[in-house]
């Protein structure tokens, strides 16, 4: 049916691509899911949290950075690369205090969810067990880095859209953390307005609005009554990029 | 306003024009005069260049070289590297910090100096080697240790220490073509206005030449696709931040050759139309400052630099010096152009490449050190004469750093294809029990490797060459290089920033003897990942020490490996530490023995 000279191979089948997609936006466009943490599809793809690795002709690649073209040949899910996005998953559990029972994200938290998804019944890494900070200095939102996966989000979101740049990255590999932008260090003394966009981006706990954490009960959440598969694609419909 | 820490402030900005893309230099400059970057001098700069705070604060806390607590009036930093461990650096460090009464690590209570570690301080012919305000001092001994702890005791400022301390030996042990054949100031570029741009272009892709930075690409393509870049403006950038630890070649080479390197890189800017360049220089190597700044200006004096060069009008091209800040990923070449605009050494996402978004998203000619050099030379004495030595597949030679367990360690031109026994016969190494060609991120053979050659297209190197001989600890060779990573791994994709710090976790239980055969199943598992999912080279490559010694030294491994069946994942004696701390006690029934009671 599709032509072949505008399509490209995923996992076998023939897939359109239209000129400038990337391979992520042109999996999603053909119904294929491919889990991603640091994507938003609001902003410029960012690439660093890696769950999103395919093969482009071979290559291991990231699915959201890398444009695609037609003719290429796509791996997706094959069993090394479902093992691969498994461990990547399994690394951020490790290097973060991730506590999902109580979390008061559980339920609404994309690292949770992709977990789910890609299979990961435990962490097999001993958690590093960082001390990171907790700022409850705002009297609206809670800033609890244990739960930061560093993705920067909310970086840009506050950057390109606030227009604030309230949040910034300090610090460097494993020592690498996210600061607010004020001398005191503290959330409390920025400009940060609950109506931020920074504040709605975040796709695990570490950044939260105060007093919201279970109004919504856990079974009633995100991801309780949609997977996160379902979520993605439904959005990749409704904003076909 | 007028107390003098602001005055120095502003007189520190306005020496940078308040540029914001100067922030790396400016902050070097708040260093020099205030030993460390306080909080509110954060926001002062920010409030300055117009940067957001946090983005300033971030700057800081990702280069070594930047401190964002005081850390004494003398910072003492030895160079961590194998080669220096191997030559007693350890010892030597509580040697100085015994002399000095100062905790390793701490600052000591009069704030007068504090000792560390830093990563390979490119002195490596001359070790073990220290920082100490940021200043080179290497051919350490327990002698020039007690001056220097004198000299700290006495609070005598650095300026007057016996300059004796601070020189830099060179050790040039053999020269092949690049650098016997002489290539007096301007010549080559005299012969490129003889020849014409496109016929030297021409000529430079006969050659062949490949970057020598690493990755091997095409020279000629390099400049050609940046010369075919749309736009005015267009940058040639130096990469002399040479952080592999083993390697100080490009020392070497700027201290010795530096005309044929601004050479290189001016015949650059001709065949590209670039009016600006830019030196980016490791901040380990602050005593060539000086000497390039006067290269600079002598060839601005002979009309070899600046507007027009060789009395010809139009062709305009000057070069800045750019000062790295302690940052080994800053070796690749889109994390040196963000630090060259400024900011976070984070390798960029590609495409686009930097010879269409190079520096300030403007098309780019980067390349190593040698690379220019080399192009001056063929742009001199033609692509023939380059090619006579070499293999198909690799022309030319190789400057090389080698270092180690050799007798004459420092620099060497060899010809591509040159086995690596013939180079370790040269360096009068003995007993060669393994090699690491190209630094922690290149290849270790083992001797019964030796016979192969230096090439890309079998052991490529980016110049460093560490023997170790039969008395050396391959286990801790290699946990050293796993420190390395994780001490440098940017920190912005999840392989690398995880998997450096679990591969170095378990390096450390395996080397003391804690180690199980599941810390070799993860260190396998993690080198796999890292490879195949890393955002840079520098991730794609750090698990290259642990796959190589898995691979070729196993037995040695396997041997060091605990025979208990059933292994805490962690030292239990260790961590009653905070116990015995808070307890006061040390003795015998305040700590746990393996081998229980």
């Amino acid at each position: 049916m599709s032509d072949p000279k505008n399509t490209f191979s995923l996992d076998g089948h023939e897939v359109p691509v239209t000129a400038g997609q990337t391979i992520l936006q042109a999996a999603e466009a053909s119904g294929s899911w491919i889990p991603t943490l640091c994507h938003h599809p609001e902003f410029e793809p960012h690439g660093s949290c890696r769950v999103c690795t395919v093969k482009l002709n071979g290559r291991t690649v990231s699915a959201c950075t890398t444009p695609v073209r037609a003719g290429d040949v796509v791996e997706l899910d094959t069993e090394e690369l479902k093992g691969l996005r498994q461990n990547l998953v399994q690394f951020l559990f490790t290097e973060g205090n991730h506590f999902c029972p109580s979390c008061e994200q559980s339920g609404d938290c994309r690292l949770q969810a992709v977990g789910y998804a890609l299979g990961v019944t435990g962490g097999h890494y001993n958690p590093l067990f960082p001390s990171r900070r907790v700022d409850a200095s705002h009297p609206d939102v809670l800033l609890e880095l244990n739960r930061c996966i560093l993705c920067e989000l909310c970086v840009r979101a506050s950057a390109q859209v606030d227009k604030k740049d309230i949040f910034a990255l300090s610090g460097r590999g494993i020592d690498k953390q996210l600061v607010v932008n004020a001398e005191s260090g503290r959330l409390a003394d920025t400009n940060l307005a609950l109506s931020d966009k920074a504040l709605s981006v975040c796709p695990v706990g570490a950044i939260l609005k105060k007093r919201q954490g279970f109004l919504v009960p856990i079974g009633k959440r995100t991801y309780d009554e949609r997977s996160i598969r379902e979520r993605d694609l439904d959005r990749a419909k409704e904003d076909p990029q | 306003m007028s107390d003098p820490i602001c005055r120095d402030l502003s007189d520190i900005l306005r020496r940078h024009h308040q540029d914001p893309t100067r922030l790396i230099q400016i902050l070097h400059d708040v260093m020099a005069v205030e030993g460390w970057i306080s909080k509110t001098t954060i926001t002062e700069l920010s409030r300055a260049l117009g940067l957001p705070r946090g983005q300033v604060e971030g700057v800081v806390g990702f280069y070594s070289f930047f401190l964002p607590e005081p850390s004494g009036q003398f910072r003492v930093l030895f160079s961590d590297n194998i080669t220096d461990e191997h030559q007693g650096s350890r010892a030597l460090l509580r040697t100085l910090a015994e002399a000095l009464e100062v905790e390793p690590g701490q600052v000591r209570a009069d704030g007068r100096v504090k000792i560390g570690l830093t990563s390979c301080t490119g002195l490596c012919d001359q070790g073990p080697a220290l920082l100490v305000k940021g200043r080179a001092i290497g051919r350490l001994t327990p002698e020039r240790l007690s001056v220097i702890a004198g000299l700290i005791e006495s609070n005598t400022p650095i300026e007057q220490w016996p300059p004796d301390l601070f020189h830099v030996e060179s050790h040039f042990w053999r020269r092949d073509l690049l650098l016997s054949t002489p290539c007096d100031p301007g010549a080559a570029m005299r012969a490129l206005e003889a020849r014409g741009s496109a016929a030297t272009m021409a000529e430079l892709g006969r050659s062949d030449l490949r970057g020598r930075g690493g990755a091997g690409f095409n020279t000629a393509a390099k400049w050609t696709a940046c010369a075919a870049a749309p736009g005015p403006e267009r940058y040639i950038v130096c990469n002399a931040d040479e952080g592999e630890p083993g390697t100080f070649k490009d020392r070497e080479l700027l201290a010795h050759y530096a005309h044929q390197v601004i050479e290189g890189m001016t015949i650059a800017a001709r065949l590209v139309s670039a009016q600006r360049g830019f030196l980016y220089l490791r901040a380990e190597y602050q005593f060539l400052i000086a000497p390039l700044l006067a290269a600079f200006a002598e060839r601005r004096s002979q009309g070899l630099l600046g507007p027009n060069i060789l009395g010809i009008s139009g062709f305009d091209f000057d070069i800045e010096l750019h000062l790295g800040a302690g940052a080994y990923v800053c070796g690749e070449e889109s994390a040196l152009l963000e630090s060259l605009e400024g900011k976070r050494g984070i390798p960029r996402n590609r495409p686009p490449y930097p010879v269409t978004h190079g520096y300030l998203n403007k098309p780019t000619v980067l390349n190593n050190v040698e690379t220019f050099l080399a192009a001056a030379q063929i742009a001199l004495h033609g692509a023939e004469w380059f090619c006579a030595v070499g293999t198909p597949k690799s022309r030319g030679t190789k400057i090389l750093s080698v270092a180690g367990d050799v007798e004459r360690p420092g620099t060497y031109e060899f010809p591509f294809g040159t086995t690596i026994r013939a180079i370790l016969d040269e360096a009068g190494a003995k007993g060669v029990q393994a090699v690491q060609v190209s630094g922690p991120a290149g290849m270790l053979l083992s001797a019964s490797e030796l016979d192969r050659k230096l090439a890309f297209e079998d052991v490529p190197s980016a110049g460093s060459v560490m023997a170790f001989d039969q008395s050396r600890d391959l286990l801790g060779v290699t946990q050293n290089f796993v420190r390395f990573f994780a001490h440098e791994s940017c920190g912005f994709c999840t392989p690398c920033r995880v998997g450096t710090t679990l591969n170095r976790q378990r390096m450390d239980r395996i080397v003391s003897g804690h180690g199980t055969r599941h810390d070799v199943e993860d260190l396998e598992s993690v080198a796999r990942l890292m490879r195949a999912s890393s955002h840079c080279g520098l991730g794609h490559f750090a698990a290259n020490p642990v796959v190589d010694l898995l691979r070729k030294f196993r037995p040695k491994v396997d041997r060091r490996l605990a025979s208990l069946e059933v292994l805490p994942s962690f030292d239990l004696d260790a961590a009653l530490g905070p116990a015995r701390e808070l307890t006061g006690r040390d003795d015998a029934g305040a700590h746990l023995s393996e081998e229980g009671p």
